[in-house]
């Protein structure tokens, strides 16, 4: 079973929509042993940082999302859900964050005032390098962003690929082991973005 | 590079998608979950529904369309027309909308902006907004707020809205010239930029679209980050695709894989 971790940050409507879409049976939940007990996590998520982890402490889930993302369990990360697996966040004035990634969050800091803050739209996802999940997904492939934020990993070896915008060149997939986080929302992209939740499905959590 | 958008509107009355020419002599086009699934397939990179009628019948939206087109695309929509309150926004967007749309009740009632913002995201809160041109001294950028389907002028500045509406919480902005609409006479460019300029969120043109270089013209003169159809692709005088490509042409970033 499919667990899509549900932490009240933002609308999960859309990622139970396109598993639907792809007849694979998931679970929306915050209980613990639900996530647990999973074949593989979404962890999806909109909206503020500060606030997700104000409420995914309250529902006392970052010891469930460390857990279940050290035992080799299958684990995607989408959004605010990939920002928060990040050791800290710059939004909010600054908010620690559940650390399953070395490095931090930043805010687009656009030197030309056309450049528009969120980034919203499609743009090119550029691999680093192969993954199980690119399966039949063409390198420089579009994908639907919205986000103010970006992630900034310590280390290179954990981009899987890169997208520029606002003069930045940031991780727009980032991943280690059984673990793999995309900054856009493969549950908005069209079919392209159904491959990669199918690859993630199909996916033994190895690579 | 981000790509510019191409969003198609439809205006949905009764269930059937329809079109005027300033909300007038309205003709029906066809069903709007198909034609979502049809320009979704065609290339087109989000979506826009209004609920034209909903405001004046004082009926909140159509919630059961609104799941049927979650179900139907995999792409984003946004969804407009007879918002409320806070409740109708949750309904729409876990009805499975990326966004709803706000007008009327924004100017109307602005902390709807902040209490969605706060809420739901301020990425999922869109100001649309239906600016006419005028003389009052009152709007010395020389477009006016106007509301309720454009038949309520508010002597408001389309600027000065717009730029309070951002700090209020909007993430985007769409930019419906009154003068433009269904003209098939090309955007407001003048308008469009005014506001681009203005603000520091994504600027949406609609309004007057008829040919793919009227498209052209509003994001490369007037700064638009996403341009909104109607009459030309309903009408079938252009697909998604043949626009895309004269935009690729004429040097407009755009997503031309789907």
């Amino acid at each position: 079973m499919i667990v899509i971790v549900d932490y009240k940050a933002g609308n999960l409507t859309s990622v139970r929509l396109a598993l639907e879409h792809l007849k694979v049976e998931a679970k929306v939940t915050q209980n613990q042993a639900d996530i647990l007990a999973a074949d593989r996590v979404i962890f999806p998520g909109v909206g503020a940082a500060g606030a997700a982890m104000k409420s995914l402490n309250e529902l006392n889930l970052v010891d469930t999302i460390r857990t279940v993302v050290a035992r080799g369990t299958p684990f995607l990360g989408i959004c605010l859900g990939t920002q928060v697996i990040f050791e800290y966040s710059e939004e909010d004035g600054g908010t620690p964050c559940i650390g399953l990634i070395p490095g931090k969050v930043r805010k687009f800091q656009p030197k030309d005032p056309a450049c528009k803050i969120p980034q919203i739209g499609w743009n090119e996802v550029k691999f680093t390098r192969g993954h199980p999940l690119f399966a039949g997904i063409e390198d420089e492939s579009e994908f639907y962003f919205v986000h103010s934020y970006y992630p900034v990993p310590t280390e290179a070896d954990y981009v899987l690929a890169t997208t520029e915008y606002a003069d930045v060149r940031f991780a727009s997939i980032v991943g280690r082991d059984n673990l793999v986080a995309t900054q856009f929302h493969p549950e908005r992209s069209g079919r392209i973005g159904l491959r990669l939740l199918r690859n993630f499905c199909d996916w033994d959590g190895t690579c | 590079m981000l790509r510019k958008r191409i969003i198609p509107c439809l205006d949905v009355r009764n269930r059937k998608v329809t079109k005027g020419i300033r909300f007038q002599n309205n003709v029906d086009l066809g069903d709007p979950v198909e034609m979502a699934v049809a320009y979704s397939e065609g290339g087109c990179d989000e979506l826009v529904f209004y609920d034209i009628t909903a405001s004046a019948e004082g009926r909140r939206i159509d919630l059961d369309m609104v799941k049927e087109v979650g179900r139907a695309v995999r792409i984003p929509f946004a969804v407009g027309g007879g918002i409320r309150n806070l409740q109708d926004m949750y309904d729409v967007l876990w009805a499975g909308a990326e966004k709803v749309s706000v007008n009327t009740l924004a100017v109307e009632h602005p902390e709807i902006i902040s209490d969605g913002a706060r809420q739901f995201g301020r990425q999922c809160i869109v100001l649309g907004m239906d600016p006419v041109r005028t003389d009052d001294p009152r709007c010395p950028s020389g477009y006016e707020i106007t509301t309720r389907g454009f038949r309520q002028r508010t002597g408001i500045d389309a600027i000065e809205w717009a730029k309070r509406a951002v700090d209020l919480g909007v993430g985007e902005i769409v930019v419906n010239s009154v003068d433009a609409d269904g003209t098939r006479e090309g955007y407001e460019l003048v308008l469009t930029r005014l506001v681009a300029e203005a603000v520091s969120v994504p600027v949406v043109a609609s309004g007057g679209a008829g040919t793919p270089q009227h498209l052209i013209d509003v994001f490369q003169k007037a700064l638009a980050d996403a341009a909104i159809v109607a009459s030309m692709v309903h009408m079938g005088h252009y697909t998604i695709q043949q626009i895309k490509e004269e935009l690729d042409k004429a040097g407009v970033p755009v997503r031309k894989k789907w």
